[in-house]
C-alpha cells in the first residue's frame, strides 16, 4: 500500500525488541518518581513494572528497578535519557536473560477456600518460599517470592483452589557473587 | 543572628548574584511580593510584555542575542500556563531560560484554589528541571542551581515555583560557596587525543568530506565561531549549516554552501548526500534536516559532536562520537590538527579537487532562484533587498515560522554569531515580535528587524505596546501574502490544492494598526518603491510594521519533499507535478 503523503518521513525498521531491567539510583525528594515515569510515558517507552523505595536515609537516595522493553535504539536512547534527568545518580542496564543478574517479584496471594484446598494451595507454593502471613478458619494469606512469569503460573494454578486477592511487587534486582552494580 | 530576609529579597539577591539586569514578566496576585520587590533593586530593570507567552519569547531573544540566560517572572495558574509555548521551545531550541512562577499559598496548594494550578507538573515535561519551593531555606540553594542547570551542559529553560507564603516567609540568606552537585558535568567526557587522531586520519582519508555545523556552536559561545572559521581554512573543507547554526560561519564565504536541510540549497544537500565524510559539529541530525532516514547520506563516515549523550545515535548511528561542548572540542582538534599537519591545505588540494568540482556543479543550479516579477513583490526579493540594504548595520533577525522563516533563511546572509534568532524546534509562530523585544533589550544601539509572516504575527500582536512602551526600535517587517503559506505550500503540494482554512480573510490594515499603537506603519505594494520604503523603516528611530505585499501564490523553494532523501529535491514549481509520480528521480 502506498503511505500517506506527509510532511513527516515514514518510520524506519528498528532491532529486534528485548527486555531490559534498568536499575536507576535517584534522590528521594518530591516528583522524582513522575520525572521519570513521565519520561517513559512523553517519548512512548513501555513500563512493565516499577519497583522503588528510599534505601538510604541519610543520603536520601531511593533506588529505581523497572523493566522495559525496546529495540536496542530506544534502549539506550532510555538510558541516556533518564542519566540527563537532574535527581538521577546512575543508570545500570541489563538484559533481563543476563545469567549475572537476580531478579525476585514478591507476591501476596489470598486463598479463601475449604481446608483441602488450602493445604493443596500451600503444596502449589512450596518452591517459592512461601511465608504465611495471616490464617482463619475460611482463608489464609501466603507471601511468595519467584521470577514474574513463576508467579503468573502460579495465579493460574491457585485460581481453582479459591485464590480472592493477588497483591503484587515489581521486580527488584541484584548481581551475584561480589560485583555490585556500576 | 544574621538579618533576615524575605523570600522575595532572596530571589532579587540571586538574581544580583547572578548579574541579571533584565526580567521579562508580567504581574499577578501570587507573585506581588516579588513586584514589591523589584523597587529595591535598581540594577534590575523589568520589562512588562503582553502576555507571558511574549516575556517568555523575549527572554529567548534576550539570551540567544547576548548569551546570557533570559529571566522571566509570572504569576501562578494561567501566568505559567502561558509561559508553557515559550518553554517548551527554549527546550526545544537549547535556550537557558530562568522562570519564577509564584503559586498560591502552601496551605492551598491541591485545594482548587483561586489561580491555582500544577505548574510543576505541567512544565515538568518541557524544561531541563523545575522546583517547587515549599521551605524558605531552601530558596537560596534552589534559584543558584536553577542558573546553573539552565546554562550548563546543552541549556535549556528551567521553572522555580514559589508560593506566595515563601515569598514572605523570612530567613538567613546564605549563598554557600560550596559548588552545587554539577548537575551537566556528569555527561562531559575528556577529549582524548586517541580520537582526535582519529578524526584527523578520517579526515585525511577524506576525499568528499563536509562540516555540518549547527546550534551547539553557537549557544558554545562566539569563541566556537572563530575556532569553527579556523578549521574551515584549515582543512579546506565545504561547509553547510542547520538553521539554527547560521551566522557561525560566514553565509557569504566560498567555502559555505549554504543551508541544509528540507529548504536548504542543492548543492548543501547534495554535498550531504555525496560525501564520504560527515562531521557534525553540534547539530542533531532533526527530521527537517535528514529527510528519509534510511537514505540519509549512504555512503559516508559519520563523525558526531554534541555536549548532549542522548542526541548521540537517537536517529543517525554514527562511526564516531565526542560528547563535549563545540568550543572545548575545536580547540583541542584546531591544535592537534596543527601540530601534525602542516600545509594540509595545500597536500590535499588534489585530494578534494574533484570534490570541488562536483560542488561547483550543483551550485551551478542556482537553486535559490526564482523568478523576479516588475508587477508584484516576489518575497524572495524582498528579503534580499532588505539585506542588501541593511547588512552593513549588523543587524539582528528574528522570524516567526513558515515560507517567510526559510526564505529569511535562505537569503539574509549571516557573518556573525547570535543574530540569528528563529524558532526551530518546536516552530512556534508568533515567535519572533517578542523575541526582537528581547533582542533589542539586549541591544539596545542595534538593528534589530523581525522577518515576519501576517499570519504569525497576529498570535503575538500585543508585543507592540512593550516596544512603544520601552522605546524599542523593533521593525516588523511582514510578508504579507494573506495565507498561512507554509501551510498553504503543504495543501497544494500534497492535498490537491484543497486550501482548508489557510487563507486569512479580515486581516486588520497594518498601518493604522501600527499607528493605534503609537509606532510607524509603511506599506509598499510594487517592487518599484520597495527599496525606497525600506529605507525609510530604517531610518526610523522607533519601531515600525512593515506591511510588504507580496506574490500570495509564491512556493518556498528548493525543497525535499516528503519522507524523500536528500538528492531528490524540488529546485522549483516546474519541478511540482512530479510529486505524485512515484519512482520518479526528480533532480
Amino acid at each position: 500500500m502506498k503511505a500517506p503523503k506527509s510532511a513527516y518521513s515514514a518510520a524506519v525498521k528498528t532491532g529486534k525488541v528485548e527486555k531490559h531491567i534498568m536499575v536507576v539510583w535517584v534522590d528521594n525528594e518530591a516528583g522524582v518518581l513522575a520525572r521519570v515515569v513521565g519520561l517513559f510515558s512523553g517519548r512512548g517507552y513501555n513500563i512493565e513494572s516499577l519497583a522503588v523505595a528510599e534505601i538510604d536515609k541519610k543520603q536520601k537516595l531511593s533506588r529505581i528497578t523497572l523493566v522495559t522493553s525496546g529495540s536496542p535504539e530506544v534502549i539506550s536512547q532510555i538510558k541516556k535519557q533518564l542519566e540527563k534527568l537532574v535527581p538521577v545518580h546512575k543508570v545500570a542496564d541489563f538484559m533481563r536473560n543476563d545469567p549475572k543478574i537476580i531478579f525476585r517479584d514478591m507476591a501476596l496471594l489470598k486463598v479463601i477456600s475449604n481446608e483441602k484446598k488450602r493445604s493443596k494451595a500451600k503444596k502449589l507454593c512450596k518452591k517459592f518460599d512461601p511465608v504465611i502471613l495471616d490464617k482463619s478458619n475460611k482463608s489464609i494469606v501466603i507471601q511468595v517470592t519467584a521470577l514474574r512469569r513463576e508467579i503468573d503460573k502460579l495465579v493460574s494454578d491457585l485460581k481453582p483452589l479459591g485464590l480472592a486477592s493477588v497483591s503484587r511487587t515489581g521486580a527488584v534486582a541484584m548481581t551475584r557473587g561480589a560485583e555490585v552494580f556500576k | 543572628m544574621g538579618k533576615l530576609f524575605s523570600g522575595a529579597e532572596i530571589v532579587f539577591k540571586v538574581l544580583e548574584h547572578h548579574k541579571v539586569e533584565h526580567i521579562f514578566g508580567y504581574p499577578g496576585g501570587a507573585v506581588l511580593p516579588i513586584y514589591d520587590e523589584l523597587k529595591n533593586h535598581k540594577t534590575i530593570k523589568h520589562i512588562l510584555a503582553r502576555h507571558e507567552q511574549g516575556a517568555g519569547h523575549a527572554a529567548e531573544g534576550y539570551a540567544r542575542s547576548s548569551g546570557k540566560p533570559g529571566v522571566m517572572l509570572v504569576t501562578s495558574g494561567p501566568g505559567a500556563t502561558n509561559a508553557v509555548t515559550a518553554l517548551t521551545d527554549a527546550y526545544m531550541d537549547s535556550v537557558p531560560i530562568v522562570c519564577i512562577s509564584g503559586q498560591v499559598p502552601t496551605h492551598l496548594i491541591g485545594t482548587d484554589a483561586f489561580q491555582e494550578c500544577d505548574t510543576t507538573g505541567i512544565t515538568r515535561p518541557c524544561t531541563k528541571h523545575n522546583w517547587l519551593v515549599k521551605d524558605v531555606n531552601d530558596l537560596a540553594r534552589v534559584m543558584d542551581l536553577a542558573f546553573e542547570v539552565a546554562t550548563t551542559g546543552r541549556p535549556g529553560p528551567v521553572l522555580v515555583d514559589i508560593p506566595k507564603d515563601i515569598q514572605f516567609k523570612k530567613t538567613k540568606f546564605l549563598l554557600k560557596n560550596k559548588k552545587n552537585k554539577k548537575p551537566n558535568e556528569k555527561l562531559n567526557g575528556k577529549i582524548s587525543n586517541s580520537n582526535l587522531d582519529k578524526i584527523i586520519h578520517m579526515m585525511k582519508k577524506s576525499s568528499r568530506p563536509v562540516f555540518y555545523t549547527g546550534g551547539g556552536v553557537i549557544n558554545s559561545g562566539p569563541e566556537a565561531s572563530k575556532l569553527l572559521r579556523e578549521l574551515v581554512s584549515l582543512t579546506g573543507f565545504p561547509i553547510t549549516s542547520t538553521l539554527q547554526g547560521l551566522g557561525a560561519y560566514p553565509g557569504d564565504d566560498p567555502m559555505f554552501l549554504g543551508m541544509l536541510g528540507m529548504h536548504g540549497t542543492y548543492e548543501a544537500n547534495n554535498a550531504m548526500y555525496n560525501c564520504d565524510l560527515m562531521i557534525n559539529i553540534g547539530a542533531r541530525f532533526d527530521d527537517r534536516i535528514t529527510g528519509k532516514v534510511d537514505e540519509f547520506s549512504p555512503k559516508s563516515k559519520k563523525i558526531h559532536v554534541d555536549i548532549d549523550p542522548s542526541s548521540i545515535g537517537k536517529t543517525i548511528k554514527v562511526d564516531l562520537a565526542v560528547v563535549s561542548d563545540v568550543g572545548s572540542f575545536l580547540k583541542s582538534l584546531n591544535k592537534r590538527f596543527k601540530e601534525k599537519n602542516k600545509d594540509f591545505l595545500n597536500s590535499n588540494k588534489s585530494n578534494t579537487s574533484k570534490w570541488w568540482k562536483d560542488i561547483d556543479k550543483w551550485r551551478q543550479k542556482k537553486s535559490l532562484g526564482f523568478k523576479n516579477s516588475n508587477e508584484v513583490i516576489k518575497p524572495q526579493h524582498a528579503v534580499q533587498r532588505l539585506y542588501e540594504l541593511s547588512k552593513h548595520k549588523d543587524a539582528y533577525i528574528t522570524t516567526e515560522v513558515g515560507q517567510h522563516q526559510m526564505w529569511a533563511a535562505q537569503h539574509y546572509k549571516f557573518n556573525k554569531p547570535n543574530r540569528w534568532m528563529t524558532s526551530g524546534g518546536l516552530g512556534t509562530m508568533g515567535y519572533g515580535l517578542p523575541a526582537a523585544v528581547g533582542v533589542q533589550v539586549a541591544n539596545p544601539d542595534k538593528l534589530v528587524i523581525d522577518i515576519a509572516g501576517e499570519a504569525s504575527v497576529l498570535m503575538t500582536m500585543q508585543e507592540m505596546s512593550t516596544a512603544v512602551q520601552y522605546n524599542l526600535p523593533i521593525k516588523i517587517f511582514i510578508l504579507n501574502n494573506q495565507y498561512m503559506g507554509m501551510v498553504r505550500q503543504w495543501q497544494e503540494l500534497l492535498h490537491e490544492k484543497n486550501y482548508s482554512e489557510s487563507y486569512t480573510a479580515a486581516l486588520p490594515d497594518f498601518v493604522k494598526l501600527a499607528e493605534a499603537y503609537g509606532c510607524v506603519g509603511i506599506q509598499a505594494k510594487k517592487p518599484d518603491e520597495l527599496d525606497e520604503k525600506i529605507k525609510e523603516m530604517l531610518n526610523v528611530n522607533k519601531p515600525v510594521i512593515f506591511d510588504c505585499l507580496v506574490d500570495p501564490n509564491e512556493n518556498c523553494f528548493p525543497m525535499i519533499p516528503s519522507g524523500k532523501p536528500h538528492n531528490q529535491m524540488l529546485l522549483g514549481p516546474d519541478d511540482e507535478k512530479e510529486i505524485s509520480s512515484e519512482g520518479k528521480v526528480l533532480v
